[in-house]
């Protein structure tokens, strides 16, 4: 792929999967000062995930994301400010400080709010892409969701739905092979879940190293097939949390997996491997304006106001 | 909304039900109905027979047995604007809805604050008598109404069950929608046009100044029988149906309760936790009038199938009766209604609206 629009592709990549990284690493050096109010799952290692699928979209496609959804959120163009402002508890968070790391939301951008319930946001995006299909329009729909959440019911009844009713969701497992700390080799009978899902009459695609530009070009294809009225497409990307579970922090010396892994992953790193191909001139300029944005989005939240007291009451019932 | 006088028109429960649900689905393309069944030659027993037909099958829609996801579709439709009513055919099948219901449906509008809401109807039917049993008669509505953000109705009668059906389906959150299969072909007076019932609105069914009587979906019709034979014996009872349990008129209830001075609830569930106690705390935190209070509802066991343990499962029109007796006259020896007046009783039939 070369030419201008190759490029052009590759610095939007580069910028979106670099923040999102630049982000979490951010998040995790302000953590341990307890200005962050939220317990933080952090994206670092599973951005290709977020960035290869959301680039593909458009401003009125929706995701719908799990409880590990900065990524999501970031790629799909949420408003990091807001989110920022959330992870802090305040006023001016995405969900008014009420909600936390596990629960971003941005309607204005189409991203459904996300869950910490595992599986919980799978029907619910079904849900949506029902509404898209009534009303008849091309919108789609991208279902994000762990390997954990294929061993839930609600995952194979939604499986089951959307190729039932050939609804226009995207599922897209982000398998990074651990809920919380257990292995897969202890979760799943087999890990043919492509087969699985193929069972339901799902086209499944298994990319095994998250390869970003893999990812954009066949969600492409898939999204163009739902768009001309196509039912749903599944896709497993296998990834690596570089981080603990939940926290800022590493724990290769906890036993249950081992660093050797963290650098089999490292050594492909997306985030560095696309800003080589940028060269070093055009990376700085992109590093310096994601620096920039950060450094806003931060102080927006260190300055805004915590909610009133009042608040507690508000949106308990729709009016 | 229209007063329950103007009309001469008689209709059952679930053919009010039937009507609310088309007259809303005509007046708005967002409205659906989904479940098991909606859209069989029986139809819910009727509730929902023939909607698929003026509605077509992507307005009215049997489902997988999967209702766990598929509260997950009602919700993520309400959230894309639209307003589904999802039906099951027992309220028992609500315990495979709960983590959509409780970590969902009734938080999303909250935790998102106020970015979503989730504008759904959850219809649920009780179960009772021949042979439903252990997991086709629970009355579960005291579990929705501790959560947050469900609102959670229990119409009696024909003309409710069509105005709260109405204003269930604008409502613009989560209504968990409890129907009871022994109202189904009771009738009321119920007007042809669309109209709303208010949620939070409890109806005084009869006036009286000796004890005040709350009876919860078909237990008000049971209440009512316990009522004429409690007049039969000199006694007055007022008798509250309180309608919608989420918002919950307490209020109308303390008033009652604060001027007979006692206060007997009778759930069509069980008393632990349930709505009898949320309703007579509710009452006790309100005044500082003695009031003596009492509560009826299941036994304290699963309800059995044989008839005979299933009649004394239940709160029925004699002990009713004779629970409030002993309220009211403590101090007179142990009375029970004559035994061919309760039989007249068990048949009586009341007409709604009250």
């Amino acid at each position: 792929m070369n030419g201008p629009s190759s490029i052009d592709v590759t610095v939007r990549l580069y910028r979106s999967l670099r923040l999102i990284r630049r982000v979490e690493e951010v998040v995790a050096e302000i953590y341990p000062s307890d200005k962050i109010k939220s317990p933080v799952h952090l994206s670092i290692g599973q951005e290709a995930v977020a960035v290869g699928v959301c680039d593909t979209l458009r401003a009125d496609d929706v995701v719908s994301g799990t409880y590990r959804s900065h990524a999501a959120y970031i790629a799909k163009g949420g408003d990091l400010k807001a989110m920022f402002a959330e992870l802090y508890g305040k006023a001016t968070g995405c969900a008014g400080g009420k909600a936390g790391s596990m629960h971003l939301i941005d309607m204005g951008h189409n991203i459904l709010g996300s869950s910490a319930v595992v599986g919980t946001t799978v029907p619910i995006a079904l849900g949506y892409a029902y509404a898209i299909r009534r009303r008849g329009e091309d919108r789609v729909v991208v279902a994000y969701f762990g390997d954990g959440a294929t061993e839930e019911g609600v995952f194979h009844e939604s499986l089951n739905f959307a190729a039932l009713k050939q609804l226009p969701v995207l599922f897209v497992c982000e398998n990074n092979q651990f809920a919380i700390h257990q292995p897969l080799e202890k979760r799943w009978a087999t890990d043919r879940l492509c087969e699985r899902v193929e069972t339901y009459g799902i086209s499944a695609k298994k990319f095994a190293d998250s390869n970003v530009e893999s990812i954009r070009t066949h969600t492409q294809g898939a999204i163009a097939e739902m768009r001309a009225g196509g039912g749903p497409a599944f896709m497993e990307c296998v990834t690596y949390r570089w981080r603990e579970h939940v926290g800022p922090g590493e724990d290769y010396d906890a036993g249950y997996r081992d660093r050797t892994e963290y650098e089999a992953w490292s050594d492909k790193d997306e985030v560095a491997r696309l800003g080589a191909a940028l060269g070093e001139n055009r990376r700085a300029d992109i590093d310096a304006e994601i620096e920039q944005q950060i450094a806003e989005a931060v102080e927006f939240a260190e300055s805004s106001p915590f909610p009133a007291i009042e608040e507690l009451h508000t949106h308990v019932f729709a009016g | 909304m229209s007063s329950p006088a103007e009309t001469d028109r008689v209709v059952t429960y679930v053919d009010a039900l039937l009507e609310g649900m088309a007259q809303e689905m005509r007046l708005d393309d967002d409205v659906f109905v989904f479940g098991l069944d909606v859209d069989d030659h029986k139809g819910i027993q009727g509730s929902t027979l023939g909607l698929v037909d003026e509605f077509g099958a992507d307005r009215v829609f049997t489902t997988p047995l999967s209702e766990d996801a598929m509260t997950g579709v009602a919700i993520g439709a309400a959230i894309a604007g639209m307003r589904p009513v999802h039906v099951h055919i027992r309220m028992d099948f609500l315990m495979l809805c709960m983590n959509q219901l409780v970590n969902m449906a009734s938080k999303s509008h909250y935790m998102y604050d106020g970015q979503v809401t989730v504008p759904m109807v959850v219809r649920a039917m009780i179960g009772k008598s021949w042979g439903q049993g252990a997991q086709h008669s629970q009355g579960l509505h005291s579990l929705l109404m501790h959560i947050p953000g469900l609102k959670v109705v229990a119409p009696s009668n024909a003309y409710d069950a069509k105005g709260c059906l109405t204003t269930a389906i604008r409502d613009n959150n989560p209504v968990i929608f409890v129907e009871h299969r022994l109202l189904y072909y009771t009738d009321a007076y119920v007007p042809e046009e669309s109209y709303t019932v208010p949620f939070g609105r409890a109806r005084t069914v009869r006036e009286g100044g000796d004890i005040t009587i709350v009876g919860v979906s078909n237990m008000l019709v049971e209440c009512l029988r316990a009522q004429e034979l409690l007049s039969e014996e000199g006694i007055s009872a007022e008798v509250i149906d309180p309608v919608s349990l989420v918002p919950l008129d307490i209020e109308t209830i303390t008033a009652s309760a604060a001027r007979t001075g006692r206060l007997l609830v009778v759930d069509n569930a069980w008393t632990n936790c349930g709505a009898s106690a949320e309703i007579v705390a509710g009452v006790m935190e309100r005044t500082d009038r003695p009031i003596m209070a009492r509560r009826m509802g299941y036994a304290p066991t699963t309800c059995p199938t044989t008839p005979v343990l299933e009649d004394e499962f239940y709160p029925n029109p004699v002990t009713i009766a004779e629970k409030a007796h002993a309220m009211v006259r403590p101090h007179a020896a142990d009375w029970r209604p004559d035994p061919e007046r309760a039989k007249l009783a068990y048949q009586a039939q009341f007409r709604g609206p009250f």
